[in-house]
C-alpha cells in the first residue's frame, strides 16, 4: 500500500513567552473562535509571540517513519500535539488518514490508588480502546510489561520503571495507522529497552511513524526520513539521512561550551587546534581520514623538571567522555613557549559533535597546572551514522573454517 | 477493510461548517461512552477507597448542614416563616437537592481541571470528562436519595405515586447544574479566580432560593425568590418527593426547555474552547 496518510502543509503555531499574557490571548481567541472566525489571525503576531513552528511540510505514505530532530526549543513536540489534534495549527492545514496512536505521555491518567489492572482498562480506554478489545489483549499487556505479580496492587506502590513499563505496554496494544512517538524509548532497563525498540519496529512496518529524538543513532535505526527543526523552521528534510543529520550536528548548539580555565598556573595551554592530515585547521571531519591536534604550550623550566603530561579528554555532546590522551611531555625544545603536535592516523569516532578539554599535569600526584575546558570543538559528518562513540575498523580479517 | 477515518486540523473555526460540527460533535458523545463510565468508576473507587468513611461522604455536608439550620431555628436565633412541611423536612430535602444540583455544577470544571495532564497529552473525546463527571453526580445523587426517602419514611410522610415524578426533578437538577458549571469551564480553565469565585455566589444564590428559608409572601425578596430560575426546579423536586401537588409546574417546564437549549450552547463552546485552553495550560 503507498497510500499517504500524513499531509501537513504549511502549518505554522505562535507561541507566548509570558504567562499573564498568554492566558489574557487564550481569552481573546475563545472569543474569536465563538464568532466563528479564524484561530490565529492573518499571520501576525501579538506582542511577546514568536513562531514555534512556521511553515512546516511534510507528507508521509504507509510505511515511512519520519525522524523530527532538533535542539531544544526547535518546535519538534508543537508539531507532534498538532498532529495529534491537541492544539490547533493558527496557519496551514493537516489531514490525517486513520488511526492515530501517541506514545507521548506513558502512563497519563494512571490514578495511583486503583491497582494496575484497573489502570489498565482506564488507560487503554482512554487511548480509545473498546472494553471487549481490552479482555484480549489484557493478558498480552500484563506479560510484556512483565507484571503478574503486582498486577493488583496499587500503582502508587510500583518503582518510577515499573510505571513506565505498564505505561507502554498499554499504549502499543493499539495498533494505530499513525504512530506518534516523541522521545519514549529510554524507558526502563537496558533489557526492556530493547523489548521496547523491537516492539516499535514491529508496529511501523504496518503504519506511518512520526519520531522525535535526539538520539541520532535511535533515528538512524528506525526512520528513513528526517526533518530538521532549527527555531520552528523546517531547514532541512529528505531521506539522505547522513546529510541532513550532519547538518543538524553543525548547528550551534545554544548552549555552546564556553572556554573554561582552571588550574594552579605554573603552566599554560595558550591554545588548541585541530588539524587535518596536512596541518591545515579544520573543524570538520569524516569517520577514518588522519587528524592531527596542535597546542600551544608555554612551559617554563620549573614546570619542565616536574614531570609535566598533556591529558586531553574528548567528549561528546551529552558531555559524557568518549575517548582520552594521556602523553608525557619530552623531548621539547629548549624555549617556554612551543608547539605540540600531536598526530592520528584516522578519526575514530561516530558523527556528531565533540569538544576537547586539554590539561597539564605537574609532579607524581598529577597537580592540575592548567586545564581548558571545550577548547577545541570538531564535528564529525559522514552518511552513516552508527550506534557507539567509536567505530573501529579491523585492520584486516579473515574467515576460517572450524573442522 | 473499511475506509479509514480522515481527520483534518486547520485554522478554521469550525463554527463555519455547523452541519460537519454538530454530527461530530454526536459522533464524539456516542465514542465516549465507555471511556467515560471507565473514568467514572475509576475516581468513584479512588475517592471511597482513600476514605476510612467511605460513601457517607456524599451526605455528610447536607446532613450537617440541615442540623445547623434545625438548630438555629428551634434555638430561635433567626426565625423562619411557617413552612407547609414541617421544618426539619423541608430544610432537610431542601439541602439534599441543593447538594444535588452543586454537585452536577462543580463537576464540568473540577473534571477539566483534574484531567489537565491527561487533556494536554493523549487525544481522547473530550465528552468523556463530561459524562464521566454526570455519572459521578448520579451515583452521588443515588446515595442522598436513598438516604432522603428513608428519612422521609421514619418521618412518616408519604410522598405516594407521585414519587414515580421525583427522578425527572433530580434530573432536572443535574441538568440545569451541567449546563451551567459547563457555561463557566471554558473561563475557569484559565483563570483560577472563577473556580474561587463560584462557591461565593452560590452561598448567595442558596439564600435566595427555597431551600432552607421558605418563600417569602411579599417584598422585593419575593419578587427575587419568584424570578430565581431554581426555585421552581426545588419546590416542583421537593413537591414531589413529599406528595404536595406542585406550584409552579409551569415554570418548571420552562426552565427545563431552556436548560437544554443552554446545555447544547455551551457543549459547542466547550469543544470549541479545548484546543485553546490545552494550548494555554501547557504554555
Amino acid at each position: 500500500m503507498s497510500d499517504t496518510l500524513v499531509k501537513v502543509d504549511g502549518v505554522s503555531k505562535k507561541f507566548c513567552r509570558s504567562l499573564r499574557r498568554s492566558l489574557w490571548y487564550g481569552l481573546q481567541d475563545l472569543g474569536n473562535e465563538l464568532h466563528g472566525r479564524r484561530h490565529g489571525g492573518n499571520g501576525e503576531l501579538r506582542p511577546e509571540e514568536f513562531w514555534a513552528v512556521k511553515d512546516v511540510s511534510f507528507e508521509l505514505k504507509r510505511g515511512e517513519c519520519l525522524g523530527l530532530i532538533g535542539r531544544n526549543g526547535a518546535g519538534k513536540t508543537t508539531l507532534l500535539r498538532m498532529l495529534n489534534g491537541l492544539v490547533k495549527p493558527d496557519q496551514g492545514r493537516i489531514e490525517m488518514r486513520g488511526r492515530v496512536g501517541a506514545l507521548i505521555a506513558l502512563g497519563a491518567g494512571f490514578n495511583p490508588i486503583l491497582t494496575g489492572r484497573e489502570n489498565i482498562y482506564v488507560n487503554a480506554s482512554v487511548l480509545g480502546l473498546s472494553k471487549r478489545k481490552i479482555d484480549e489483549k489484557f493478558e498480552e499487556i500484563v506479560d510484556f510489561a512483565e507484571m503478574e505479580e503486582f498486577i493488583d496492587a496499587p500503582v502508587q506502590s510500583y518503582s518510577s520503571g515499573m510505571q513506565v513499563r505498564l505505561g507502554f505496554s498499554v499504549s502499543t496494544a493499539l495498533e494505530p495507522d499513525i504512530l506518534l512517538l516523541d522521545e519514549v524509548l529510554a524507558v526502563g532497563d537496558s533489557a526492556f529497552r530493547t523489548k521496547c525498540f523491537n516492539r516499535i519496529q514491529n508496529l511501523i512496518s504496518d503504519c506511518t511513524v512520526v519520531f522525535v529524538s535526539h538520539t541520532m543513532p535511535q533515528i538512524t535505526r528506525i526512520c528513513n526520513r528526517v526533518l530538521l527543526l532549527d527555531h520552528g523552521r523546517s531547514l532541512a528534510q529528505g531521506s539522505e539521512l547522513g546529510s541532513v543529520i550532519a547538518h543538524y550536528h553543525g548547528l550551534s548548539g545554544t548552549t555552546e561550551p564556553a572556554t573554561q580555565e582552571e588550574g594552579s598556573g605554573r603552566a599554560r595551554i595558550e591554545s588548541v587546534a585541530i588539524h587535518d592530515g596536512q596541518w591545515h585547521t579544520r573543524s570538520e571531519f569524516s569517520n577514518g581520514e588522519p587528524f592531527g591536534i596542535s597546542l600551544h604550550l608555554w612551559l617554563p623550566a620549573e614546570a619542565r623538571a616536574d614531570e609535566p603530561k598533556l591529558l586531553i579528554t574528548i567528549a561528546g555532546e551529552e558531555g559524557s567522555n568518549v575517548a582520552q590522551i594521556y602523553e608525557p611531555i619530552d623531548a621539547i625544545p629548549a624555549s617556554e613557549d612551543f608547539s605540540l603536535r600531536l598526530e592520528f592516523k584516522s578519526m575514530p569516532f561516530n558523527a556528531g559533535r565533540y569538544s576537547l578539554t586539554a590539561s597539564i599535569l605537574l609532579g607524581p600526584r598529577g597537580e592540575l597546572a592548567h586545564v581548558t575546558r571545550g577548547s577545541a570543538t570538531f564535528t564529525i559528518r559522514h552518511t552513516y551514522v552508527g550506534y557507539a562513540p567509536i567505530i573501529l575498523r579491523p585492520s584486516g580479517y579473515s574467515a576460517l573454517p572450524i573442522s | 477493510m473499511n475506509e479509514p477515518v480522515v481527520t483534518v486540523y486547520t485554522p478554521d473555526s469550525s463554527l463555519s461548517n455547523p452541519l460537519v460540527m454538530v454530527r461530530e460533535m454526536f459522533r464524539d458523545l456516542f465514542a465516549s461512552r465507555e471511556l467515560a463510565w471507565q473514568l467514572a468508576v475509576r475516581d468513584i473507587r479512588a475517592q471511597y477507597r482513600q476514605a476510612f468513611l467511605g460513601v457517607l461522604w456524599a451526605f455528610i455536608l447536607p446532613l450537617a448542614n440541615t442540623v445547623i439550620w434545625i438548630f438555629l431555628s428551634r434555638a430561635g436565633i433567626v426565625s423562619i416563616g411557617e413552612t407547609q412541611l414541617p421544618y426539619p423536612v423541608y430544610v432537610f430535602t431542601g439541602t439534599m437537592l441543593w447538594a444535588i444540583l452543586m454537585d452536577a455544577m462543580n463537576a464540568p470544571l473540577q473534571q477539566t481541571n483534574a484531567a489537565r495532564a491527561m487533556l494536554a497529552k493523549l487525544n481522547f473525546p473530550r465528552e468523556a470528562l463530561l459524562i464521566s463527571g454526570i455519572y459521578q453526580t448520579l451515583f452521588n445523587a443515588g446515595i442522598k436519595i436513598a438516604l432522603l426517602i428513608g428519612a422521609l419514611i421514619l418521618l412518616g410522610m408519604n410522598p405516594g405515586w407521585h414519587l414515580l415524578l421525583f427522578p425527572f426533578g433530580v434530573f432536572s437538577l443535574i441538568l440545569i447544574g451541567t449546563a451551567l458549571g459547563l457555561l463557566i469551564t471554558p473561563v475557569g480553565a484559565l483563570y483560577s479566580d472563577v473556580g474561587r469565585a463560584l462557591p461565593l455566589l452560590m452561598q448567595f444564590l442558596m439564600y435566595l432560593s427555597p431551600v432552607v428559608f421558605p418563600m417569602p409572601e411579599a417584598g422585593w425578596a419575593s419578587t427575587l425568590f419568584r424570578i430565581n430560575p431554581l426555585t421552581p426546579l426545588l419546590l416542583t423536586t421537593r413537591d414531589w418527593l413529599t406528595g404536595v401537588p406542585p406550584e409552579f409546574f409551569g415554570y418548571f417546564l420552562v426552565v427545563n426547555a431552556v436548560a437544554v437549549v443552554l446545555l447544547l450552547g455551551v457543549w459547542v463552546a466547550y469543544r470549541l474552547a479545548m484546543p485553546i485552553l490545552i494550548e494555554r495550560m501547557s504554555a
